[in-house]
C-alpha cells in the first residue's frame, strides 16, 4: 500500500484530499502509479492524462515519471506551485 | 549560521526577526530582504482575499534545500523565511526572506535566488476570491524564466 496526497485544485476536483492505494503489480514507478489513477477515467483521466500541467512528489521530494515507488511510500499530485 | 524556515497563520514583524539574526554577531556587514504583499488586482480583476494552502513537511524540506543550494553559491551567514497560509487580504504580508553576509553582493544575491526557487519549487498553492467567484491562481512562465537564468549561470 501506498498513501496518496492530492493538494489544491486536484484535491478539490478530485473531491479526496488521501487515500490508500495497493501497488500495480511489478516494479512500481511514477508513471505506473498515474496509469492507475488515469485509468479511474472521468476527472482522474483528465487531470493526470499526459501532457497536463500536473506535479507530483514521492516522500516530500519532487518526483519524475521514471521514480522508484515501493510500499509504504507517500506520493502526491498536485498543481504547479503558486506561492510567494 | 542560523538557517530558519517558518510556515505560520501568524503576521511577521521584519525589524524584530532581522534584530533576532543579526543580534551579537560583528562578523555580518550586509543583509537583504525580501517582502511579499497580497495585492488587490491579479489577470485584470479585484481581488477581496485570498487562501493560501500548503503541503505540510515538503514545504519546510524543500525551502531548506534552497537555502542549501544558496549556501553553496554565495557566502551566506543566516538565512530565513517565513511564509504565511491560511486566509490573506490585500495589504498583508505573505512571505519573508532575510539572508545575512559579510558583504551586500552575497546578500543580494542569496535573497533574489532563495525568492525565485520558493516561487516554483515550495508547494503552496494560492486560491483568489474575485467577483466573478473563487479561482486557483495559474503558475506563470515569468517565474519560470526567473528561476532558469540560475541554471544558466556558472
Amino acid at each position: 500500500m501506498i498513501t496518496l496526497l492530492y493538494f489544491a485544485r486536484l484535491r478539490e476536483t478530485f473531491g479526496v484530499a488521501s487515500e490508500q492505494l495497493m501497488l500495480p503489480a511489478g516494479a512500481a514507478t511514477l508513471e505506473s502509479v498515474r496509469a492507475t489513477l488515469a485509468a479511474r477515467g472521468g476527472v482522474w483521466a483528465h487531470e493526470l492524462a499526459a501532457g497536463r500541467a500536473f506535479r507530483a512528489a514521492v516522500n516530500q521530494a519532487v518526483a519524475s515519471a521514471d521514480t522508484t515507488v515501493k510500499a509504504g511510500d507517500e506520493v502526491a499530485f498536485f498543481p504547479p506551485v503558486t506561492g510567494g | 549560521m542560523t538557517v530558519s524556515v517558518r510556515v505560520q497563520a501568524e503576521d511577521f514583524d521584519i525589524s524584530r526577526e532581522t534584530a533576532a539574526l543579526r543580534k551579537d554577531n560583528p562578523r555580518i556587514g550586509a543583509i537583504a530582504s525580501f517582502i511579499g504583499v497580497v495585492r488587490d488586482l491579479n489577470e485584470g480583476d479585484s481581488v477581496a482575499e485570498m487562501t493560501l494552502e500548503h503541503y505540510p513537511g515538503m514545504t519546510e524540506k524543500s525551502i531548506t534545500a534552497i537555502i542549501t543550494d544558496a549556501q553553496g553559491r554565495w557566502q551566506v551567514m543566516d538565512a530565513l523565511v517565513i511564509h504565511r497560509i491560511g486566509t490573506l487580504k490585500p495589504l498583508d504580508q505573505i512571505v519573508l526572506v532575510v539572508v545575512t553576509s559579510a558583504h551586500r553582493g552575497d546578500a543580494f544575491a542569496a535573497c533574489e535566488f532563495i525568492m525565485d526557487y520558493l516561487k516554483t519549487q515550495a508547494p503552496f498553492w494560492k486560491k483568489e476570491q474575485t467577483g466573478k467567484g473563487a479561482r486557483w491562481v495559474d503558475a506563470r512562465a515569468a517565474d519560470d524564466a526567473a528561476v532558469q537564468r540560475w541554471q544558466t549561470k556558472s
